[in-house]
């Protein structure tokens, strides 16, 4: 073997190995979101969620606060059946949760956790995150066409629409970021906001930001916009015919595209992670003052939180509604912010980025 | 080309939103329902007959089984026909008594209502809250009854026996100790009187702790307002009684226009809807609540200051007390006749209804003389309100089923009967 395929293979086999370590943390983290969820808003709505699980009585009577719920949740999912209804299109049946989990994973190649910690640092990271999204929504239409069920096939036109809707909106409010940062490496789009809390972009693009996070929200399928499984009106929507380990795999990519959107606010808004104390007297040098990957990691939290946080507390919208607030609010905002993005660009008000 | 057709879509009896066993079937138009068209009598036990091969006393437990969610009112309904036939009336302590609890659970109703009724628009949080409250009602059930649902605790004459001196405490277990038991036991000190004092003084905060969530929430609002309305003068052809009529802006409330048990006594207020739609319906059970702590609180005082008997001393319907079976031969025969036979009503035909949480719950009673009635019709609120669906939803999104199902408030037991 010719060197230069022995160092071709070393860098596919370290390729390959970093991509298994964010898989793993990535599932683990899936994991304990949902075990997170139940816990939250357990205790929002004064009840103490899952508390019996603990690790396979290895710790005798102690539970660990039920920590253990998670994994018994995946075993349990594995191991049940996979019912596969009589009509359905078996083949695209099958493929439709492999179609919605894989974009969920394949995206976090370009998010960078620290200016190191990235597994792909190329230069259309932010197209790649948007076509990638973008993707997600496949899984879901096959899942509502493939399964033959008036619900699924319901809930996946819900989600199709409101998905194609939103992302509009997604995408304006993206291009206010580019303006600003001036590029589409996201590495680069947050050594832009470089500076402390103020210099984030968060402040100058305000509206934006928040109808980003309200469309990741939509983008997500979660409350208040989760029309598309609309527990009360079409029971699960278009994952209704799902049962055990091919139903697991659709919760992991709502999940993963939580944790996802939660990221993604985190760089295109705040400062990936950058340190909110960035440059500020004292603190400069410690921990606090320094970026890292545990400042990524609080503000991602905090984002997931919020996902947690509006599902406890709002009643679910109805599909025209959300439609509504999609075209005839979101979009108009978003394209107006984006004329004024581009004059704080043009008249210096923000710092262009590189 | 091929004609565009609706498409028929089947919602229920298995379904999260159909509170029981409602099968609709929806003739959808996209998103549109154009026609809905209710299948009742999945939930149907033949109430109604298996009343006629038994002693009056012993269908007062199924009464309590028809509308599971606010079991003293149908019991209140069904005795109180019985004591028309019978030309008997209660004493004032067991009229009070009736009062009380025909309150308490149109708290405990409401509370269920605003919780489901949020759950079926999404809304998690306001059912658990409620269901923390519609807990306290269930023990004081328990506490006057022995039972938390299915109390079987008016009779014919009054009630079963009196409010008890001491409302019974949490134990403490392996989860419930220290602090958390202290708070537990906090109202439960005294008597069941003090416990629902105290509850019902707390209730209004709670009630704003609901508020706060959905009253004033945009998406509550988009999902309620201008959805399902009815006026007044439909709302009355339908046959609407309840909240579903108030919320039309129709003043009718049995409470106040044939007032029975202790109502006349009361001081309390009716709220009445102006829109007619779910939101003001929403408002108008909410409302309601607060009346009824209100009514609760003007009971708990006077049955404080007012012991006597809860009832009545007669023993052609009424079996007399074990001590009295023990040592009076009068009494043991009394006592032997009223469990054995029953007492029998003299013959004759009666309505008696009464303002249930869902609306006028009525008893139609036919006696030929024998210990057991010839016939008994119940008049379900629900009934009727179902009967509108089609009329109502039509021309709604599919979304709005749910907050219809919601709105009328239904429970299978009082519609199948």
């Amino acid at each position: 073997m010719s060197p230069e395929l022995i160092a071709q293979l070393q860098f596919v086999l370290w390729t390959v190995l970093k991509i298994a370590g964010i898989m793993v943390v990535l599932i683990l983290g899936v994991a304990y979101y949902t075990y997170a969820e139940r816990k939250v808003i357990g205790f929002m709505q004064v009840r103490k969620g899952p508390n019996r699980v603990g690790f396979f009585g290895l710790f005798g009577k102690f539970h660990f606060w039920g920590l253990g719920q998670p994994l018994a949740d995946v075993f349990k999912l594995l191991l049940k059946e996979i019912i596969i209804p009589q009509n359905a299109n078996r083949f695209l049946f099958l493929l439709a949760p492999i179609l919605s989990v894989a974009p969920a994973f394949a995206a976090w190649a370009v998010i960078p956790a620290d200016d190191w910690l990235v597994l792909a640092d190329i230069n259309a990271g932010l197209l790649y995150v948007l076509a990638m999204t973008s993707l997600g929504v496949y899984g879901l239409i096959v899942a509502g066409w493939a399964s033959n069920s008036k619900y699924a096939f319901l809930g996946a036109l819900r989600s199709t629409a409101q998905m194609v809707s939103y992302e509009i909106a997604m995408g304006f409010s993206l291009i206010g970021v580019l303006l600003l940062a001036g590029s589409l490496n996201l590495t680069e789009i947050v050594l832009a906001q470089s500076g402390g809390l103020f210099d984030w972009y968060w402040l100058p693009l305000l509206p934006l930001c928040m109808i980003y996070i309200i469309s990741g929200v939509a983008e997500t399928n979660r409350a208040p916009f989760d029309v598309a499984e609309g527990e009360s009106e079409i029971v699960a929507g278009f994952h209704v015919e799902y049962a055990g380990a091919s139903f697991a795999v659709f919760f992991l990519a709502e999940y993963a595209n939580m944790i996802l959107i939660s990221a993604l606010t985190t760089i295109f808004f705040f400062g990936g992670w950058l340190s909110p104390f960035q440059n500020a007297p004292l603190l400069g040098d410690t921990i606090l003052g320094a970026g890292g990957v545990h400042w990524f990691l609080i503000k991602l939290v905090f984002f997931m939180f919020t996902f947690l946080w509006l599902r406890a507390t709002f009643p679910r919208y109805r599909y025209d509604q959300i439609m509504r607030l999609g075209w005839k609010v979101f979009v108009p905002i978003t394209i107006a912010w984006v004329m004024v993005a581009s004059c704080m660009a043009v008249f210096g008000i923000v710092d262009r980025g590189v | 080309m091929a004609e565009i057709q609706n498409y028929t879509m089947n919602f229920g009896p298995q379904h999260p939103a159909a509170h029981g066993v409602l099968r609709l079937v929806l003739e959808m138009d996209g998103e549109t329902v154009m026609r809905v068209d209710p299948h009742v009598g999945l939930l149907h036990r033949a109430t109604e007959k298996l009343a006629e091969s038994k002693p009056f006393n012993q269908s007062i437990g199924y009464m309590d089984r028809l509308d599971y969610v606010s079991m003293m009112c149908n019991e209140h309904a069904y005795v109180r026909a019985i004591e028309q036939l019978l030309g008997i009336e209660p004493p004032p302590r067991a009229q009070y008594i009736r009062t009380m609890f025909d309150e308490i659970t149109r708290v405990r109703n409401h509370l269920m209502w605003v919780g489901s009724n949020g759950l079926d628009l999404g809304a998690m949080t306001v059912f658990i809250y409620a269901f923390r409250e519609r807990e306290m009602c269930m023990d004081m059930y328990e506490a006057v009854s022995g039972a938390r649902m299915h109390a079987t605790y008016y009779r014919p004459g009054g009630v079963y026996r009196d409010l008890p001196d001491q409302m019974p405490v949490y134990q403490e277990t392996q989860w419930t100790k220290g602090k958390d038991l202290k708070r537990k036991n906090e109202w439960r000190e005294g008597t069941l009187l003090d416990f629902i004092e105290a509850f019902a003084k707390d209730l209004p905060s709670k009630i704003d702790e609901y508020e706060t969530l959905l009253t004033d929430n945009r998406i509550w609002k988009q999902r309620t307002v201008g959805i399902g309305v009815v006026s007044p003068e439909r709302a009355l052809q339908h046959g609407f009684t309840g909240p579903m009529l108030r919320g039309s802006g129709v003043e009718w409330d049995l409470r106040k226009k044939q007032p029975y048990a202790m109502y006349d006594q009361m001081d309390f207020d009716i709220p009445v809807g102006v829109a007619g739609d779910c939101y003001d319906r929403y408002l108008v059970r909410i409302e309601e609540m607060r009346e009824s702590a209100k009514i609760i609180l003007q009971c708990v005082k006077w049955l404080k200051e007012n012991p006597g008997h809860v009832m009545l001393k007669n023993f052609k319907v009424i079996p007399p007390t074990r001590e009295e079976m023990k040592d009076d031969m009068e009494a043991l025969i009394h006592h032997f006749k009223l469990f054995t036979e029953g007492y029998c009503v003299p013959e004759g035909e009666t309505y008696a209804a009464v303002e249930a949480p869902k609306g006028e719950f009525g008893c139609y009673l036919l006696s030929d003389g024998a210990n057991k009635p010839f016939r008994v019709h119940l008049r379900a609120p629900g009934f009727a309100h179902l009967a509108s669906m089609d009329e109502i939803t039509r021309g709604h999104m599919l979304a709005d089923v749910p907050a219809m199902i919601g709105t009328f408030d239904l429970v299978f037991g009082e519609v199948d009967r």
